[in-house]
């Protein structure tokens, strides 16, 4: 479960201040059409971990936003398991960029969320016990998402997502904010998170290691409208460095002129 | 330091100074007692007011008639800021008569209060309900609009139902907004019941004052404006406990 495809996705936004109000166009629907992308055409195996990269303003939150359901294309369609995309669903959790946690509610409460629907207390009780020992949240139960570091709150809310048991899993730039080493701790356990799992995931991202070091696939964004610049699969075994693969090190090279950096450090 | 660990004796020496000040106006206004009395002639009448029952009776009246007005003002008002806030046509349908209600004084209604529910306890808790409706109903409101639309997001993602996006998301996520507006609400409910007892009623701390005139009794009406102020600032002191529950913790340290 969790086969994406992606056809003919388009996104364009009106600007309203650019309205020009002539004859033809009296409405206020109509003014200067602002694409974000187009001609987006992209096939996501079941159970693939992809990294979309892009530099930021490029589109990537939107395009993700789109086929979650949370956000209608202008052009195009999204079909996630032979089913057209139509709106948001527990079958595919979004993790936000921003903190989502439901502040009201503590870590259980939050990780519960996903698990509502189970009738049976004591195997409900278990499944939250299991998400939350699984980011390694044991004794925070019932604190509040305040009372947490940024890195648990995010740790807590992949529990949340994991928690629902979705085929598909979007997160958007799930690594922005973190300090260095939090940073490359969540990186590896989203990586061992995912191969226990085994499901979709669609990981958004402006850093290019990130995607080089998680991908079964990446992604490359790029250019207004932007468009694919690239798509390629990444069979190398993990844990992955760049020493020991200079084809993944080249490729970091490639990736970094692509999206307009000369000299790579 | 000390003033720290002693935190009632600054408000003593300030009520102190306050009480000896009165009495020193009164011996050397000129006006008679009956006129301005001082404090000894309006503590003796207190005493008298509480002896034979008549403050109890008079501040039942009042609170009952505040609490009355005040919990059907939250029954309509917050339910309606809930609509108002999450549904944008209601918004724009409702949104101008609301707004051109709400500056009209609640006192300016008291001719149509009593013609339309006569005498008796019904016009005054009419008049403390459009006191707190339509301050509830803006605050609620815009509680709801400044919720975190990613919350919403989070609801629509795990299938929350219609009712659950109500109580797991809207009512929490305003509450800490809501509790403000509340304290606010409850301070001009209590302004308003004094004048609302001024008309139409025989009991109440209104009443107490405007009857206390009519006798020439002045220490009686300082009697009744002091219990007002006691009360109000009971009422205050309630409300400001309320926004320390621990649901709405998160509120104060930034969550959103
Ligand atoms: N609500 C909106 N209204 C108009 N334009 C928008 C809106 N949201 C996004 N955009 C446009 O889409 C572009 C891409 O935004 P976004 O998807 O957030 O980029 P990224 O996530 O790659 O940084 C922005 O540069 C902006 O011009
Ligand atoms: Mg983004």
């Amino acid at each position: 479960m969790g086969h994406i495809i992606i056809k003919n996705l388009q996104k364009e936004y009106i600007e309203r201040r650019k309205v020009n109000r002539s004859l033809e166009c009296p409405y206020v629907a109509c003014g200067e059409a602002n694409v974000v992308f187009e001609n987006i055409n992209l096939d996501f195996e079941e159970g693939e971990m992809v990294c979309i990269l892009g530099p930021s303003g490029c589109g990537k939150t939107t395009m993700l936003r789109i086929i979650a359901g949370f956000e209608k294309a202008s052009a195009g369609n999204v079909i996630i398991n032979e089913k057209t995309v139509t709106g948001p669903s527990s079958d595919h959790i979004f993790v936000f960029q921003h903190n989502a946690l439901l502040p009201w509610l503590t870590v259980w409460e939050n990780v519960e969320l996903g698990l509502r629907h189970l009738k049976d207390e004591t195997k409900k009780k278990g499944g939250i016990q299991e998400y939350i020992s699984m980011v390694e949240l044991d004794g925070f139960e019932d604190n509040y998402p305040y009372q947490l570091s940024g890195g648990m709150q995010r740790r807590a809310e992949l529990a949340r997502a994991l928690a629902a048991e979705p085929d598909t899993l979007f997160m958007d730039e799930p690594f922005s904010g973190l300090d260095f080493l939090t940073h490359m701790k969540m990186r590896e356990e989203v990586v061992n998170m995912h191969q226990y799992i085994g499901k979709t995931v669609v990981i958004v991202t402006h850093d290019i290691d990130d995607a080089l070091i998680m991908g079964d696939r990446i992604v490359v964004m790029n250019g207004r409208p932007a468009y694919i610049k690239l798509t390629r699969k990444l069979d190398y075994p993990r844990p992955r460095n760049y020493e020991n693969m200079p084809e993944l090190s080249e490729l970091r090279n490639d990736l970094f002129f692509m999206l307009g950096v000369n000299y790579a450090v | 330091m000390k003033a720290i660990q002693q935190p009632l004796l600054f408000p003593l020496i300030t009520f102190s100074a306050t009480l000896l000040l009165w009495e020193l106006l009164a011996l050397h206004s000129g006006w008679s007692e009956q006129v301005f009395p001082g404090p000894v002639k309006v503590f003796v009448g207190m005493c008298e007011l509480i002896c034979n029952g008549a403050m109890l009776r008079h501040a039942v009246a009042s609170l009952f008639r505040v609490t009355a007005g005040f919990y059907l003002a939250i029954l309509f008002g917050i339910p309606l800021g809930i609509l108002l806030g999450r549904w944008r046509t209601a918004q724009q349908f409702l949104n101008p008569l609301i707004q051109f209600l709400r500056p009209i004084s609640p006192l300016a209604w008291i001719p149509l209060s009593m013609l339309w529910f006569g005498i008796g306890d019904k016009p005054a808790v009419f008049l403390i309900f459009l006191a707190s409706f339509f301050p509830l109903v803006v605050s609620t409101t815009a509680a709801v609009q400044s919720i975190n639309p990613v919350y919403f997001h989070v609801a629509a993602n795990f299938n929350f139902s219609r009712y659950e996006v109500v109580t797991k998301i809207i009512i929490p996520g305003m509450l800490p907004s809501v509790l403000t507006a509340l304290r606010i609400t409850v301070t001009i409910a209590w302004l308003v019941v004094v004048a609302a007892e001024m008309i139409a009623v025989k009991s109440g701390l209104g009443y107490l004052i405007l009857d206390s005139r009519n006798a020439l009794r002045m220490d009686y009406v300082m009697d009744g404006m002091i219990v007002i102020g006691a009360i109000g600032l009971l009422l205050d002191y309630v409300m400001t406990r309320l926004n320390r529950i621990d649901s709405i913790a998160w509120a104060s340290v930034g969550g959103r």
